[in-house]
């Protein structure tokens, strides 16, 4: 699911740097990521997976690591 | 009317209590002894309020927002807007440069973490009645608040910045400046810190002039800034935190109060001349009523937006807690904000409007006892601090992923 997520991230989050250079805790908004440019990550990640981010779920630090994103998204795939 | 906390017993000691009228009383009298006699000096001359602002100085309003344990008033966002809207009912620029003032200290107040350095300025800010000053524009960033292009440099314990901004409000006349910049030379754009210029840590070379359609007391010209000082005036705290839960909130918050001031004023000449109208010809109802009536009907729906958002503000913030911590960080909460600011900075204009039809002639003209000029050219900045396009664009961005579950 990482590389899947790592993917994304290469075509919407915007980071300053080349994604194999981000690990998975590293901080996406310092890397560049505008709060815009998360959305569409959100975007991308609910088309590709079929899911849908709860309002709950809609907040900066869900998004802020590959490590959280993963998280979220597991949980969301789970409860489907 | 807002209950004030200031009904309270004081606990302060001697030294710094303030005086024992509430804090919107007292900004009333500022806004009526003081600001009123000067406003249209102020717009004209495209200078400063500096008698209004030592007005508020001399009633301890510069630190109304700061906590009673530190020395100040311990007001709300409720009570502050109320303030805000005080004196922008008799001078537009002494209450949205007290607004702005507001907005600065709260993101101290707000995120400075305990830090040390913070705490004792709080206390300087009460002690001294220092005025704070914003420079979050950029030449460069397109009216991108949340991008900066200038970058601090920390080494050896102590900080340099240089910044050239396209307006910083009140920045040659304010005590001290709150700057945002990259985190250091290799951030990303939007990994940003506020830094704290105090005195004597930074100088301002001017760029332009101030001459503009209103809010012309504002004195907002561009400025290059360099700064240096020791590296605790860095706040610990994300600017992009700082940005989310307080400085946009409180923005769209204290601006629409002022604008609901400059709003209520204009349809108060209206209502006064209404009334000349009417005794001039008991029985008949004047042509302007039905006009009133409706621009009355806007004002009140301008009122209700400011404090219900105002009051859903304050009730998340007043108890922290994991709940209230979520519905603060929320999309919907975001979208109203921008909502009250898109709303506001339109029925401003709108209102002021419909207030110049009712004075007709008496309202055009600027030497009259009902005119709205000066409410009409300041209510047009309203839609351009922060554009409405820009953020119609954010909500149409956040409105794709809100699901309203």
């Amino acid at each position: 699911m990482k590389d899947e997520i790592r993917n994304i991230l290469r075509d919407h989050a915007r980071l300053a740097a080349a994604i194999d250079s981000i690990g998975d805790d590293t901080d996406l908004y310092q890397a560049g990521m505008t709060s815009h440019a998360s959305v569409n990550v959100m975007l991308a990640l609910e088309g590709l997976l079929d899911i849908e981010f709860p309002d709950r779920m809609l907040r900066r630090s869900v998004f802020e690591s590959i490590s959280a994103i993963d998280r979220a998204v597991e949980e969301l795939l789970a409860s489907r | 009317m807002v209950t004030s906390t200031l009904d309270r017993p004081d606990r302060l000691t001697a030294a710094h209590a303030p005086p024992k009228i509430s804090l919107l009383d007292r900004a009333r009298r500022v806004a009526i002894e003081t600001a009123r006699i000067h406003a249209d000096d102020v717009d004209k001359q495209a200078r400063f309020p500096r008698e209004a602002i030592e007005a508020l100085r001399k009633e301890h309003l510069l630190s109304a927002g700061i906590p009673r344990e530190l020395g100040g008033g311990g007001a709300d966002i409720v009570e502050l807007g109320t303030i805000c809207e005080a004196l922008a009912q008799e001078c537009a620029a002494t209450g949205m440069i007290y607004a702005m003032h507001v907005i600065q200290v709260a993101c101290i107040v707000r995120h400075h973490a305990n830090a040390p350095f913070f705490g004792a300025f709080l206390r300087d800010i009460c002690e001294r009645q220092l005025l704070l000053a914003s420079v979050t524009s950029e030449v460069g960033v397109g009216g991108e608040t949340r991008t900066s292009i200038a970058a601090v440099v920390r080494e050896a314990g102590r900080y340099t910045v240089e910044k050239n901004a396209t307006t910083i409000s009140y920045g040659a006349e304010a005590d001290a400046l709150l700057l945002t910049a990259r985190a250091s030379a290799n951030a990303a754009p939007g990994d940003q810190v506020l830094v704290l210029l105090c005195s004597g840590e930074y100088s301002l070379e001017k760029k332009s002039n101030w001459d503009t359609l209103g809010m012309r007391g504002t004195c907002s010209p561009a400025f290059h800034v360099r700064a240096s000082g020791p590296d605790d005036r860095i706040l610990p705290v994300p600017f992009a935190t700082i940005s989310s839960e307080t400085m946009v909130p409180y923005s769209h918050i204290l601006w629409s109060s002022a604008w609901l001031g400059i709003a209520t004023s204009a349809l108060a000449r209206a209502r006064a001349f209404v009334r000349m109208q009417a005794r001039s010809k008991p029985g008949a109802v004047p042509p302007g009523a039905l006009r009133l009536a409706e621009a009355s009907s806007q004002l009140q729906l301008m009122s209700n937006n400011v404090y219900e958002v105002a009051d859903e503000w304050h009730r998340l913030t007043i108890r922290p807690d994991a709940e209230h911590d979520d519905a603060l960080s929320s999309i919907a909460l975001a979208l109203k904000m921008n909502n009250l600011k898109i709303a506001t900075s339109q029925l401003v204009v709108d209102i002021v409007n419909r207030a110049l039809s009712i004075c007709g002639i008496h309202g055009y003209r600027n030497d009259s006892t009902f005119a709205v000029g000066r409410h009409l050219r300041d209510a047009h900045s309203a839609a351009l601090m922060v554009a409405n396009d820009r953020i119609y664009n954010n909500n149409a961005s956040l409105l794709l992923v809100l699901k309203d579950d």
